[in-house]
């Protein structure tokens, strides 16, 4: 059963993802990335990371994606159908080095194979407490430096976005 | 119940210092309209001095606070102590071009405080997380800096290309750090060690090297990672572009070192031989690219670019000889370059203006100490003695000699030797050449004086006298290994 529900998600995930690359509306590229997303949730949820399924739903497919249906909305992108892509070149190149990165990484993804090594990775699926409450736990604890560290960086982000659109000139 | 966090503010006190700077700075610019640049130069300074006084402790300390997560030894001082003076030096040269046209554009010192606290944060990172973060503060900060110029076109393709570019190379790094997850189950410096000791990982952790070290590269701009430099050089603010070469440079050099030697250390061997080829490539290729540039700005690009590779000659030589010679070569040229882009700052003004290698001549007749000061900085970017950058390349070039690797330094000195070729361009259109029209006055304010007065003086004092900044870079890196 387990392995069904994997096969099926990573299906819906690789599928979308090709989708996204190939499709030459924008609206459809960006419906399809939310399904990308809808699915890599779901196989983090396989490996019992609720918290971060729930992130990648609502950060990414809720608050990033719906970004960029506004854009692609507001700049009616939608009514675009952009060309085929005259360029073979292109595709090749693209096509060999995706290929080229697929074969370097793999052999190490292969030592994370369940079997591979007998240390596993994936939570305890018997534990008690979540994972949500053992991340909020360490969030505020162990990595509280980190966290407030962040919260320099996402100010330095708003004074920045702040002062590249200010029209004052 | 959960246990009260460890709480440690003391061996953080230099960054926090600069972001509540920085919080005076955004809140004081929007009251005070007509003089905020000036004000919050002023802000900026204080926040600078106060972090360099408070950071001393750490010199003598050799501890880790926060759970572990930072590590306060003196090699977190020495590179806090860079990463201050480069900001202070900056914030200097900085005032008159940024009020050079009525703008007041204060929110740029505020973005160089965070930057510089993301900087210090990450320097004394002893955990992968915090260095990622500090990276993101710092670059998101660096991205808006180079694109703040409102009215200069390639102000803003500058801040685009080095954002898009440099969002690439964190995913790289992330996806470093992820793979070294995998493989020893924690971030922390020590425990990555600690497992590839084993010799568990194998490939996993190799990738996962090659990742950082891609990660790495990009941010100190070595080839083949190199291709945001020129451009984003070009286009940013003039001052900005030197913060850019020295500080973001020393951070990354600094974070690059102590990720390789504390964490990576039992993938010495297979590391060395990739920094080996990448010296090669960013040292040749550098030099040889910034002969045939016509831009000031573009030429020191690629001489920052082929400093790049002299850092990496260090890194190569390794252990604590090569190290300490990278922390002294990293002085050396924070004052060198600060000044030299203080006087393309001063030289330029405002935008494109006077910016070709041609708008130098005849320097020397129109403001002969100028002329002298820029020749400093360009004998010391070319490693003529007495200056600072002589010492610097020597020491380094002289620790990889001790470890054996002749042929590197072989390529380091003829590359080097090209190199004179450029800089002495500079040199011999500020003396020999006489310019077509007469260039306008140049406007010095106190702020420009000062800085080039202490970049000048630094280049000189530390090549003279170079023992004492020696025995320092040897004394920071000993709790390295």
């Amino acid at each position: 059963m387990k392995e069904v529900i994997f096969y099926a998600l990573g299906a819906i995930t690789l599928v979308s993802a090709f989708l996204v690359i190939f499709l030459r509306r924008p609206i459809h590229n960006v419906l399809f990335m939310i399904t990308t997303m809808i699915g890599l949730a779901g196989l983090f949820l396989t490996l019992q990371a609720e918290f971060v399924a729930m992130v990648q739903l609502i950060v990414y497919a809720g608050a990033v994606m719906v970004l960029f249906l506004f854009v692609v909305t507001l700049l009616n992108l939608d009514e675009i159908q952009l060309p085929p892509d005259s360029s073979t070149i292109r595709w090749w190149v693209g096509a060999g080095f995706a290929i080229a990165v697929a074969i370097l990484i793999f052999p190490a993804l292969v030592a994370f194979l369940p079997g591979a090594e007998p240390k596993s990775l994936t939570a305890d699926p018997t534990a008690t407490v979540s994972n949500t409450a053992i991340i909020a736990k360490e969030l505020f604890t162990t990595y509280l430096l980190p966290f407030e560290i962040a919260s320099v960086l996402l100010l330095a982000a708003i004074i920045g976005s702040v002062v590249l659109v200010k029209k004052k000139y | 119940m959960i246990p009260i966090p460890e709480v440690d503010l003391g061996g953080i006190l230099p960054a926090l210092v600069l972001c509540v700077g920085g919080l005076i700075v955004m809140v004081a610019g929007s009251f005070i309209p007509k003089r905020a640049v000036a004000f919050s130069a002023i802000v900026s300074l204080v926040a600078v001095l106060v972090a360099f006084a408070v950071n001393s402790p750490l010199r003598m300390m050799n501890r880790q606070a926060f759970s572990g997560l930072i590590s306060l030894d003196p090699y977190s001082w020495f590179c806090n102590v860079l990463l201050l003076i480069a900001a202070g030096i900056t914030v200097l040269t900085s005032v008159r071009y940024l009020t050079d046209d009525g703008q007041e554009l204060y929110e740029y010192f505020a973005l160089l405080l965070f930057a510089t606290a993301g900087m210090m944060f990450m320097v004394s990172a002893n955990h992968i997380l915090v260095i990622f973060i500090g990276l993101e503060t710092l670059s998101i900060s660096v991205y808006v800096l180079a694109g703040l110029m409102p009215t200069s076109p390639k102000s803003r393709e500058a801040g685009l290309k080095y954002l898009i570019l440099g969002g690439f190379s964190s995913a790289i790094f992330l996806y470093g750090a992820a793979f070294l997850y995998g493989v020893a189950g924690s971030l922390s410096l020590p425990a990555i060690a600690k497992v590839l000791q084993t010799g568990a990982g194998g490939k996993t952790a190799l990738v996962g090297m090659g990742l950082l070290l891609v990660g790495f590269s990009f941010k100190v701009a070595a080839v083949p990672f190199h291709m945001w430099t020129p451009d984003v050089y070009e286009g940013a603010p003039t001052p900005l572009t030197g913060y850019m070469s020295v500080a973001v440079k020393a951070a990354a050099f600094a974070v690059f070192v102590r990720v390789f030697f504390a964490a990576l250390g039992p993938l010495q061997v297979d590391w060395t031989q990739i920094l080996w080829v990448l010296a090669v490539l960013t040292m040749v290729l550098g030099n040889v690219a910034a002969l045939v540039q016509n831009n000031i700005k573009r030429m020191l690009a690629y001489s920052s670019i082929a400093h790049a590779g002299y850092l990496i000659v260090g890194m190569v030589a390794g252990k604590e000889a090569g190290t300490s010679a990278m922390l002294y070569y990293l002085l050396a040229y924070t004052f060198t370059n600060l000044g030299a882009f203080g006087v393309v700052a001063l030289v330029g003004r405002k935008g494109e203006a006077n910016v070709m290698l041609d708008d130098y001549r005849g320097l020397a007749a129109s403001n002969p100490v100028l002329a002298l000061a820029m020749s400093i900085f360009l004998f010391s970017l070319a490693g003529i003695p007495p200056t600072a950058g002589f010492m610097g390349k020597f020491t380094i070039f002289y620790a990889a000699v001790k470890a054996g690797y002749i042929w590197l330094v072989i390529i380091g000195v003829l590359t080097s030797a090209v190199s004179v070729f450029y800089y002495f361009r500079v040199v011999m259109k500020m003396y020999m050449e006489v310019p077509e029209k007469t260039p306008a006055a140049l406007q010095f304010g106190p702020a420009m004086i000062l800085a080039l007065g202490i970049a000048a003086v630094g280049v000189m004092y530390i090549g003279i006298f170079p023992t004492t900044y020696l025995d320092l870079a040897t004394e920071s890196v000993k709790t390295l290994f």
